[in-house]
């Protein structure tokens, strides 16, 4: 288990961390999610010990680790630009912290074959970090970090560097690794779905504070403020009140509740359809409907509809 | 103009400044054979300016090379107050005439300079004599292995040291499997630039040595000395081999070439 507590951190005027607690199951999958500026790579690198905070503590494993150098501290850090060994091979990157601790030389040759398995680079162990792509070098990353079985796993934005498919593959890929290895890991993201489809806990940041933690769909279905709400998902105002597009009802004819609009636009993207409406009290507001849900509508542009929030859906007032 | 005539024109900028005053000192040393060329490199005289020449580099380079490496690290990575006025002085070097920093050696360590009568008390004697060759050698090649160094180190950025750090790896690890091999190659550079500079080293030598025959004379002292004395063939013979020395160290640096590791 990690838990940090009362962190603060500023860096000159810039304050990156305010009063920052947060606990990381053991064994859990956890995201710090926020955009950017918003202090989670702060965090993370002072859990690595890579940064040191102004004020607060770390515990990691039930010790206080906040003075610790990051060799100390029995962690595993994946960066997001790989940080790879660039003059040794895959091998010798993987084996990197067990010759440190100068294990015998059978023993690190097995491990390093096993984890070369795992991450699936087999038969990559005598190449350069230079003949990888980009997905195979921060799996190498992953490799290397867990080759030492650091008590908790710390990702960087590790898919950060890496297109949209390498980026889909290596998230799916990570939760199954860590349901084989079960290692403690914390992941900093900006990318809410990332964060929404790894991880079992998600911490949401913004300004150097921590807005909400909680499971992903506790977070996507009860967001404690409008920026939690905003950050994990669309969303939309109608009235006073700010919903999800995919909670709103759209009918030819009134209904109890609603209220009155006039389509603007309507979107075809391919399953979904995204139809923008002008609403009679003067402000605008989108609903996401699936292409049968719209085709049965046969909406067009100039359409008078009524709109209304779905019953028992996430919303809170503005 | 056309790119043909700009590379005519560089080409012939090379040629009259370097190539063909090099190549005329070749061609004057090797006219009346080698027999000649052969008897005035090997005079007791030009043996020991060899040997000599050779062990003030062999001394200074090494040291200017470890410098070199430390103080990049320090300007490089460190975060001090001051930082910015060292990096200036790196450079001094290069900005002061040789002379001056030969003169500069007799203030200081002279019989009449500061340390002079502590030195001479503990009978230690640097100026006109080998350890003053060698400090001014040092100063007049300091700034090269620093400047090869640290934009290699800037480059390549921190994060592969940092990465070590978490992988448990002591900073002296670090530094010998991480570091050291990631800017080998800026540090063979240096010391090739440092090498050819102590080699070729006048002015400052020339005014610390004292200029004594087989003592401490260099090559470069020797090459000036057989000029003075009317010995031309001779000063070109020694020149000769200065520029050989030159050269294979230039030819050291080529086969040494970073192994390019496919990009």
């Amino acid at each position: 288990m990690i838990a940090v507590r009362d962190i603060s951190k500023r860096f000159g005027a810039f304050e990156a961390l305010h009063d920052v607690s947060l606990e990381v199951p053991a064994g859990s999958l956890t995201a710090l999610l926020g955009p950017s500026g918003s202090g989670k790579s702060t965090l993370l690198r002072i859990i690595a010990g890579l940064e040191f905070p102004d004020s607060g503590s770390v515990l990691i494993a039930g010790d206080d680790a906040t003075a610790r150098p990051p060799q100390q501290r029995g962690i595993g850090f994946v960066f997001q630009h790989y940080a790879a060994f660039k003059h040794m091979t895959v091998h010798d990157n993987v084996a990197f912290g067990l010759r440190v601790r100068k294990r015998p030389r059978p023993e690190i040759d097995a491990r390093v074959k096993e984890l070369l398995g795992i991450v699936g680079l087999a038969g990559y162990a005598d190449r350069h970090p230079s003949q990888l792509s980009g997905g195979q070098r921060q799996r190498m990353a992953l490799a290397r970090a867990l080759a030492v079985e650091p008590e908790v796993l710390l990702l960087d934005e590790p898919f950060g560097a890496l297109d949209a498919k390498v980026r889909a593959e290596l998230r799916s890929w990570l939760r199954r690794l860590h349901d084989e290895v079960h290692v403690t890991t914390v992941l900093v993201t900006h990318d809410q779905e990332e964060a929404m489809e790894v991880a079992d806990r998600i911490a949401v940041l913004n300004e150097g504070r921590v807005e909400q933690v909680g499971g992903p769909r506790e977070l996507y279905e009860r967001p404690a403020n409008d920026f939690v709400m905003g950050f994990l998902g669309p969303v939309t105002r109608i009235g006073a009140e700010l919903v999800r597009p995919h909670d709103l009802k759209i009918a030819p004819l009134p209904e109890p509740g609603s209220a009155e609009a006039q389509v603007t636009r309507v979107v075809h993207l391919g399953f979904e359809v995204r139809v923008e409406l002008a609403l009679a009290d003067g402000g605008e507001t989108s609903v996401q409907l699936t292409k049968s849900e719209a085709d049965e509508l046969e909406l067009a542009d100039g359409d008078i509809v009524h709109v209304r929030t779905l019953g028992g859906r996430t919303r809170i007032s503005a | 103009m056309s790119r043909v005539g700009l590379r005519a024109v560089a080409l012939a900028y090379l040629a009259v400044l370097l190539l063909v005053p090099v190549g005329v000192v070749f061609y004057k040393t090797f006219e009346h054979g080698l027999g000649a060329v052969f008897d005035s490199v090997t005079t007791p005289a030009a043996i020991h300016a060899f040997w000599l020449t050779i062990e003030v580099a062999v001394i200074a380079v090494p040291l200017n090379a470890a410098f070199g490496v430390i103080t990049a690290l320090a300007l490089v990575r460190g975060r001090w107050r001051g930082k910015s006025l060292v990096n200036a002085i790196i450079d001094l070097p290069f900005a002061i005439s040789p002379v001056v920093i030969g003169l500069a050696l007799i203030l200081v360590y002279g019989r009449n300079g500061w340390l002079g009568s502590w030195l001479s008390d503990h009978g230690i004697q640097i100026i006109f004599a080998v350890p003053g060759m060698v400090l001014a050698t040092i100063f007049v090649s300091l700034p090269f292995v620093v400047r090869e160094v640290a934009p290699v180190l800037r480059e390549i950025g921190d994060e592969q040291e940092q990465a070590a750090a978490t992988l448990g790896a002591s900073s002296w690890q670090t530094f010998w499997r991480v570091t050291l091999p990631s800017i080998r190659w800026g540090i063979a550079y240096g010391v090739v630039l440092s090498t050819a500079r102590a080699i070729g080293e006048f002015g400052a030598v020339s005014i610390v040595s004292g200029k004594v025959a087989g003592q401490t004379e260099t090559l470069t002292l020797l090459v000036e000395k057989r000029y003075g004395n009317f010995d031309v063939a001779g000063a070109y013979a020694a020149s000769a081999l200065l520029a050989l020395i030159a050269l294979a160290t230039l030819l050291a640096m080529t086969v040494i070439n970073p192994r390019k590791e496919p990009a």
